[in-house]
């Protein structure tokens, strides 16, 4: 029994760490001041794809969309145990929104000889928008089950997993092929290992359909250049603005019984309390 | 065109989700600049009460009833949204941003080709110029991103209907008018086995123990008071007060409070007439839940806390010494009334 795996990862900005230079002074986000890292819920999925190549067998194939540096992240997910991994980068599809964005990696992925499963993270830490997978699946015309902390059972025919849904969790069964959206309770992702850092070291994408990080660019997915990028896109930013929250009236309560006495008194009075 | 407002009506175990009531008010509202009517999509088996929805701000609920939907599953779900929005045609299409409206809403979107908004706090009607075209009455998606350090307004105005998944919790229901009954309009949906795959084995609903949403005064439990006495006192604290109890995100991780007392972000948006922050340090996801709070009391050690920003009342102290001080000053008042 083996499987044939996809994992989608997206290189993010460590939003985590926003630090203040950051934010430009028009309340933009300046991503060059980020570090590049693997969106940590992508991890997680490759994590359970690995988990699952170990036990049965198989292959996993790892696809990124995004600008050149993003073989980086690629690079690590080999090391983590992927087989082949592919880059899709190209000017056309710059300012992808999530719609655009999965219409390219849908395409790729029709491009693949065959799957059984394919993973997403729950949601990337750019945008939380937790989109990008159920366009994915719903792009392919195949079953999703997103909110995955769990694969409980998997066969050739069928998965049974357990999923999040919000106050509680729920078991369920669906045929293969399906895709999957794993959230970061699945595991813990292991450390890249270190022989393959070592041999992989001087890895990079290339053009063509030989190597172990392949560039694929919108001809070589026959992708509509229409429907990607910015253009493909249906979603606008009208405008951003840095968070500033701020209350005006403000009163100074010093840290003693009395102090303390009086303040209650006032929201008694003001039927705030009581 | 009539620029209609439809909204994903969310039911668990036959019973009304809070953010499908909210949704309808604001749906209402939008509804009313646009000069249009609110539509409510009900799905699910014998669901009841579907015309007292006219009391949240619905006119029409357009209800779809098969035994294939009694639990949510994303492919049948999928497709009765799809073709409802083909048949009725709305403008503005909103679902609840809970663990089933954001698994449904993006697979209609990349279906319908249509542009999607995720976790908007706020919704508002307006216009929007690009270059010489000037689009009007769009629905402007207003939402945190970038971790919560920026919030922006999304647009889809090429594509309609616009849609959007909306946060439980950051919407007040503002009115509700009592005895008004929507119509009830049955639409049918057949299922072939493709749309069936998902077999639910089992569910397993943890009850919530905390309702912080309908809370009028709620505390905050922050890092600096991530011990056990602190706690203690600040759950006597809440007793005396007739308070609940919530947390930063932190002290949830470490295990003080559970997962339902998240205050945040990623966490519920509470609306209390008094909130007392209890060291808290006051990072913007934690603020953005607690905005709506009529009054904010913070207590830090660090007088530079950025949580005093936004504070009406500010006490600069250790918890381990205010504490106890408003327990007595409390319990002293109560005596003497
Ligand atoms: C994408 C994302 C989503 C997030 N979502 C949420 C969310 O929903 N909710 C949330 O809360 N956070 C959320 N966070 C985390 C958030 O950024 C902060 O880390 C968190 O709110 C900080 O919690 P805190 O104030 O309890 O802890 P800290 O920042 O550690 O602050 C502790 C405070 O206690 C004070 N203190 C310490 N000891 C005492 C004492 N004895 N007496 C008085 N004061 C004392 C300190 O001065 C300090 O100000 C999110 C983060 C990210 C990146
Ligand atoms: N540009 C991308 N390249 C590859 N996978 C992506 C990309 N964007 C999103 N994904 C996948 O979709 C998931 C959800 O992303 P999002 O909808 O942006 O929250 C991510 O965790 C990834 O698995």
């Amino acid at each position: 029994m083996s499987f044939n795996m996809v994992v989608l990862v997206k290189q993010v900005p460590d939003t985590s760490n926003i630090v203040e230079d950051a934010m430009k002074p028009d309340g933009t986000v300046n991503r060059d001041a980020l570090p590049a890292i693997i969106n940590p819920e992508d991890l997680c999925a490759l994590e359970e794809a690995i988990k699952i190549k170990e036990n049965s067998g198989g292959t996993i194939t790892v696809i990124s969309m995004g600008p050149p540096k993003a073989e980086d992240a690629l690079r690590y997910c080999l090391c983590m145990g992927a087989d082949k991994a592919i880059l899709l980068s190209d000017r056309k599809f710059a300012a992808s929104d999530t719609l655009a964005t999965s219409y390219t990696l849908a395409k790729a992925i029709e491009k693949l000889p065959c799957f059984d499963i394919i993973f997403c993270g729950r949601q990337a830490i750019d945008g939380d928008t937790a989109q990008v997978g159920p366009q994915v699946a719903e792009k392919l015309n195949i079953n999703q089950l997103t909110y995955v902390f769990n694969i409980a059972q998997l066969t050739k025919e069928y998965i049974v997993v357990k999923r999040d849904i919000g106050d509680g969790y729920e078991v369920c069964k669906s045929p293969l092929p399906v895709l999957l959206t794993i959230s970061s309770k699945a595991n813990t992702p292991r450390p890249p290992s270190v022989k393959r850092a070592m041999a992989y070291k001087n890895l990079k994408a290339q053009k063509g359909d030989n190597g172990l990080i392949l560039l694929w660019d919108h001809n070589s997915i026959g992708a509509d250049p229409n429907r990607c990028g910015l253009k493909g896109s249906k979603t606008r930013v009208k405008k951003v603005e840095n968070v500033v929250l701020k209350t005006f009236d403000k009163k100074d309560i010093q840290p003693t019984l009395d102090c303390i006495s009086g303040l209650l008194k006032e929201l008694m009075e003001d039927h705030i309390i009581g | 065109m009539e620029k209609n407002i439809m909204v994903f009506l969310e039911y668990k175990k036959g019973k009304l989700q809070d953010v499908s009531k909210e949704l309808l008010s604001k749906a209402r509202t939008l509804a009313k600049k646009l000069g249009s009517k609110v539509l409510g999509l009900a799905v699910g088996y014998n669901l009841k009460n579907l015309p007292e929805l006219g009391e949240y701000g619905a006119d029409k609920i357009i209800y779809v009833s098969n035994k294939e939907l009694s639990l949510y599953r994303s492919l049948p779900f999928a497709k009765v949204v799809i073709s409802a929005i083909l048949h009725y045609k709305p403008y503005i299409v909103l679902f609840g941003a809970t663990h089933v409206g954001r698994d449904l809403a993006p697979r209609v979107a990349s279906n319908l080709q249509l542009g999607l908004t995720a976790d908007c706090t706020e919704l508002k009607i307006g216009d929007y110029r690009a270059g010489k075209i000037l689009y009007k009455d769009q629905l402007l998606q207003i939402r945190p991103a970038w971790g919560g350090n920026i919030i922006a307004t999304i647009v889809s105005p090429e594509s309609i209907p616009s849609m959007a998944t909306v946060r439980e919790g950051v919407i007040a229901i503002d009115e509700i008018t009592p005895g008004k009954k929507a119509d009830v309009e049955e639409f049918c949906v057949e299922f072939s086995k493709q749309e069936l795959l998902t077999e639910i084995i089992e569910q397993s609903i943890e009850e919530k123990d905390v309702d912080l949403k309908g809370a009028k005064i709620v505390i905050g439990a922050g890092m600096g008071a991530a011990d056990d006495h602190i706690m203690e006192l600040i759950f006597n604290l809440a007793k005396l007060l007739k308070a609940e109890v919530g947390g930063s995100r932190p002290i949830i991780d470490a295990g003080y409070l559970s997962p339902h007392r998240q205050i945040g972000q990623t966490g519920v948006t509470i609306r209390p007439n008094l909130y007392i922050a209890m060291g808290i340090s006051g990072q913007i996801q934690h603020l953005v839940g607690i905005m709506n709070s009529k009054r904010i009391i913070a207590i830090n050690k660090d007088p530079e806390a950025p949580i005093f920003e936004v504070a009406h009342y500010r006490i600069v102290g250790d918890l381990k010494d205010v504490l106890p001080m408003m327990i007595k000053a409390y319990k002293g008042i109560l005596k003497k009334s």
